[in-house]
């Protein structure tokens, strides 16, 4: 029911915007996500982006996992 | 897929598991909160990478599984009004109520439509002048802002022909309500990662404070919720609960304001009946004055006869983590994905259907 999946902006028209999802594009709204730029990667739910998800943080958290995996060797 | 593949892999996953072994020390028991995480966990078989001693339970995170029988029933009454269009997410479609369903009550030829979005639901009305276009409002803070968004649209076009049957609930004070009934104890709480996107962290640091239980935020991907599980491990060995994100691609400290302030306009708090569960104070939504004019509690009257809980089936106790489908007597034997009895088997990130679908262990 939460289900929000990561779909990324191909452009952007007013409270609305073209999202590319796994090759299909559909128009959602961003009225909740003002700040969106074309390019970046937004949560979609419901037809709505309720997020810009921050790609930082996203490799962060990657390098965060493959640190843990490397630490564990070493034990 | 990018923010999933990457977040997906086995031989990391793997040493996830290794490190959270090899740092937990005391036996833990975790709830998942959220009925996608139930899912996911069991889709990957997280527990079974586990420790025996870490225990992991679900909680009363599925808004299909917790709407109340006689919420339903109000649903398929709206249904059998004239010149009415139901809308409705596809979940809510097979959920029984005390009598029958929206799916039977289609069948017997009433107009009920599935959407993907409530947006879909205003374009139906708009085709439909004639008709009163009812969506059904499920769903957590996840899915609020997105309807307080196309009521705000509602009132901006000045539709007329268009109502909410406004059944949001609040995830927050429903964890209270759960530590609460003090059936369960628990050491720490995965968290919901996408109500979360919009709550924030501030409306969960009671569950450290006063009950001394970790929070953690986790994303929906395998290594997401091992990484969720490993902060957890490491919070109770320390004797440290706190907040925390472990899903901070997708969840701020703040949450998304807009998404709050929308909320905070077009919706008021009030008590909501949540299955299993019962009455818990300030954790539904009701439209605002403002936009009480797309009410469909007040612009409908209708009868529904008194409720009736269906006999042997125990989604209550499994949406308050004292039961696992295995202990109920329908699991499996009359209650499947084909012929559910309860909603628990109905929605697809139900306890029961997660377990159905793909669990192999007693657990």
């Amino acid at each position: 029911m939460c289900l929000a999946v990561p779909v990324k902006v191909i452009a952007v028209d007013g409270t609305e915007a073209d999202v590319d999802i796994g090759g299909v594009e559909r128009r959602v709204s961003i009225m909740l996500t003002p700040e969106v730029k074309v390019g970046d990667y937004v949560l979609l739910h419901t037809g709505y982006a309720i997020n810009v998800i921050d790609e930082q943080r996203a490799k962060e958290t990657l390098e965060l996992f493959e640190e843990i995996a490397r630490l564990d060797e070493i034990h | 897929m990018k923010f999933i593949d990457e977040y997906r892999d086995a031989g990391l996953g793997k040493k996830l598991a290794e490190h959270i072994s090899h740092i937990s020390k005391h036996p833990a028991r975790l709830m998942e909160f959220c009925g996608g995480h139930t899912v996911s966990i069991m889709r990957n078989g997280l527990r079974q990478l586990l420790p025996p001693h870490i225990e992991m339970l679900s909680g009363p995170g599925c808004p299909v599984c917790v709407t109340a029988n006689s919420d339903i029933d109000r649903m398929i009454a709206l249904a059998q009004l004239p010149d009415v269009i139901i809308t409705t997410f596809g979940d809510m479609i097979k959920v029984p109520g005390s009598y029958s369903n929206l799916s039977q009550a289609r069948a017997e030829g009433a107009d009920i439509r599935i959407v993907y979005s409530s947006q879909d639901a205003i374009k139906i009305a708009g085709e439909n002048k004639g008709k009163s276009v009812i969506f059904i409002g499920i769903g957590f803070e996840t899915t609020a802002p997105t309807i307080a968004a196309t009521l705000l649209q509602a009132k901006q076009k000045n539709v007329k022909n268009f109502y909410v049957h406004c059944l949001l609930k609040l995830c927050p004070p429903v964890i209270k309500a759960v530590l609460d009934l003090g059936e369960v104890k628990l050491n720490g709480i995965i968290g919901p990662g996408h109500v979360s996107t919009i709550t924030g962290t501030a409306p969960y640091e009671f569950i450290p404070r006063d009950y001394r239980i970790g929070f953690v935020i986790s994303g929906f991907e395998s290594l997401d919720i091992l990484q969720t599980v490993s902060m957890l491990i490491e919070q109770i060995e320390k004797d440290e609960p706190a907040v925390d994100i472990a899903y901070s691609r997708g969840v701020r400290p703040e949450g998304n304001p807009m998404a709050l302030q929308l909320m905070d306009k077009v919706f008021d708090k009030e008590s909501a009946d949540w299955r299993g569960i019962g009455i818990v104070p300030a954790s539904g939504l009701k439209l605002a004055p403002e936009f009480a004019d797309f009410d469909a509690m007040s612009a409908f009257e209708v009868k529904v006869e008194p409720v009736k809980e269906t006999k042997g089936c125990i989604c209550g106790e499994i949406i308050r983590g004292i039961a696992t489908p295995h202990q109920c007597p329908l699991f499996r034997k009359v209650c499947t994905p084909e012929n559910p009895i309860g909603p628990c088997m109905v929605s697809s990130e139900g306890s029961c259907s997660a377990y159905y679908m793909y669990g192999d262990d007693n657990g």
